[in-house]
């Protein structure tokens, strides 16, 4: 079976290279190439470096960490909207999602974790799909007429990117927003590692400020018409903490069945994630711990503090982890090797100030309540500038070395 | 005291001259290739805000204003016409002593400027500040703190950018983007980042 794919590979391979009939699409034959098999290319002139993983292979790992926020997407995004139905009193759902989930068999009981995962799994996975084709189709453009190669780094950015929408989202802003950060977010800087902010934020990012009302608000993270819930972190804005322990327990918020965008939910997942990119040591652990000791930090600050008017100083740390995308940034978005800082302490910097920014952004700017994704877009641009003084300052301790 | 603190937060930070009212664009573009030169102008940004804000702050309380000349006796005097070529004639006046204490003290400085440190003198930032300045009715000491603080905001916005496209030397533009169409871009997306501070209330 695999040699009869590699003959039928190696049999295509005239015609897509120079002076075939499809020479245009050589970027597709090469991606589903090198999708399945490794890369016979060596590298000819010094320096070598020896190692079985090369990008392809790190970039399908995080896409493989993502699966467990992807499955907590389906089955939490159910879940609301199986709570939302019993409570409304509605028995079916209407339009094409309904078709399948009757053609499937599938009820619609909020206890059974077999009927929340294909409820969910109707609105992640159109989501997921239309972003993959939309975001595909500029990325094999791209490549084609510049003739690069389509790199893995989009299965990254694709499945983030739906991770972070919420499942109510239109299906024509999913296609304008990753369209918006994979062309003007990577594209146009020359592909994969050459861009300076993180492209799923940067497609998010646009969709948030050009549709505020589907991005925000209190009716858009529960698929079911009529059902308004707002997200741990809107009610801790309105009514503190108070209002936060009414309606969630901390456990409930760890594990991920709260309102929020549909992969952002479960700090579990998040860490099962995090667990396997440190493991395989693709993820930056400085970037981690910087995010979360910067958050801890920046909270005690704030806790000791205190205000009269503004409830969010009161909310603990522990309670920042769990609430919000801070843990899915925090595993996934900030430690991008390529938007973050490059040198070992940048990155304690770039993970204290993403910490730092996403507090500061929560607490004391009433515009947004949730501020991971611009706290790290913010460090992101800055990444550069720890980089230099990062490495002036080497120089500079190197230069006092050598001169004494 | 407060008040002040939290007018140079939100001049630095939320009122950003570059970033949120796009001001001053032309250095802004031209002189952010490398950090140490973009840094270099904007220290020198910071010092012409820091002496022209508050010296127009002065020239408008105790020349300009409907009134002003009270002081002379001529309490029915309106000069407040006269305001934009003053103005701009002191922001003149301090950027060329700017520029010759540049040029005996600091040459690495001011060869590295070259023709932009005179352009501060029409760079809209700097007039920018001081027309804000008349129009948000500041006195003395916050004409003060806003000279400074949106100058240092200035500064931070060209030094992150300077960084921002050092890095993107290594990468691969589109031919017709390259220059100043990907710099464009580039602006665009990092006041998107910088949208992280909108809406703050201090």
């Amino acid at each position: 079976m695999a040699s009869a794919l590699r003959k039928k590979l190696d049999d295509l391979h005239p015609h897509f290279a120079k002076g075939g009939r499809w020479e245009n699409y050589y970027a597709v034959y090469e991606a589903i190439d090198t999708f399945f098999y490794s890369p016979s290319d060596v590298t000819r002139t010094a320096p070598h470096v020896r190692d079985g993983i090369d990008l392809k292979r790190i970039m399908i790992f995080v896409w493989l960490a993502a699966m467990p926020c992807a499955f907590v997407a389906c089955w939490n995004t159910g879940l609301q909207a199986n709570l939302a139905m019993q409570a409304l009193g509605v028995t079916d759902v209407d339009g094409w999602r309904g078709a399948f989930i009757n053609m499937m068999g599938v009820g619609f009981s909020p206890d059974s974790l077999w009927d929340n995962f294909w409820h969910g799994f109707w609105y992640f996975i159109p989501v997921y799909l239309v972003t993959f084709a939309v975001g595909g189709f500029w990325e094999v453009l791209f490549a084609g007429v510049r003739n690069h190669e389509v790199n893995e780094g989009f299965f990254v950015t694709s499945i983030l990117f739906a991770l972070t929408c919420p499942p109510t989202i239109p299906l024509w802003q999913v296609a304008l927003g990753i369209s918006f950060g994979v062309v003007l977010g990577k594209e146009v800087f020359g592909g994969t590692g050459k861009n300076f902010l993180n492209p799923a934020l940067t497609g998010r990012a646009f969709l948030f400020f050009a549709y505020p009302a589907s991005m925000s608000g209190d009716t858009v993270w529960t698929a079911v018409d009529g059902f308004s819930g707002a997200t741990p972190l809107g009610i801790a804005a309105v009514d503190g903490m108070d209002g936060v322990l009414n309606s969630v327990t901390w456990m409930e918020s760890f594990l991920g069945t709260i309102q929020g965008s549909m992969g952002e939910v479960s700090t579990l997942a998040c860490l099962i994630g995090a667990v396997f990119l440190l493991a395989t040591k693709i993820a930056s652990y400085r970037i981690m711990l910087g995010v979360f000791f910067g958050m801890v930090g920046t909270t005690l600050l704030l806790n000791a503090i205190g205000s009269d008017s503004n409830p969010m100083f009161e909310m603990p740390w522990y309670w920042h982890l769990v609430v919000g995308g801070f843990a899915f940034g925090m595993v996934y978005m900030a430690t991008d090797p390529v938007s973050a800082a490059m040198t070992n302490k940048g990155r304690w910097m770039f993970g204290v100030l993403i910490g730092f920014m996403v507090v500061l952004i929560r607490v004391v700017n009433p515009a947004f309540p949730e501020g991971m994704m611009l706290a790290i877009l913010f460090a992101n641009l800055v990444a550069p500038l720890i980089d230099y003084g990062v490495v002036q300052a080497n120089v500079k301790r190197r230069l006092a070395r050598t001169a004494a | 005291m407060e008040g002040l603190l939290s007018l140079a937060v939100k001049s630095i930070f939320v009122e950003n001259l570059a970033l949120s009212f796009f001001l001053g664009m032309c250095t802004f573009l031209a002189v952010s290739k490398k950090i140490e030169t973009a840094f270099g102008l904007g220290v020198a940004v910071v010092a012409v805000q820091v002496l022209t804000v508050p010296a127009n702050n002065l020239l408008f309380q105790y020349v300009l204003a409907d009134g002003a000349l009270a002081w002379a006796g001529l309490p029915d005097v309106n000069l407040s016409f006269l305001g934009y070529i003053s103005y701009i004639g002191v922001i003149a006046a301090m950027v060329q002593i700017l520029e010759m204490v540049l040029d005996k003290y600091m040459p690495a400085l001011y060869n590295a400027l070259g023709v932009y440190l005179p352009l501060i003198t029409v760079n809209c930032a700097i007039l920018g500040g001081t027309l804000f300045m008349v129009e948000r009715d500041y006195n003395f000491a916050e004409s003060v703190t806003y000279g400074v603080s949106s100058g240092i905001g200035w500064a931070i916005a060209i030094t992150a950018l300077a960084g921002v496209r050092e890095k993107l030397k290594y990468s691969d533009v589109p031919d017709g983007l390259q220059g100043l169409g990907i710099t464009f871009i580039t602006v665009g997306l990092m006041s998107l980042g910088f949208m992280a501070f909108s809406g703050i209330q201090l």
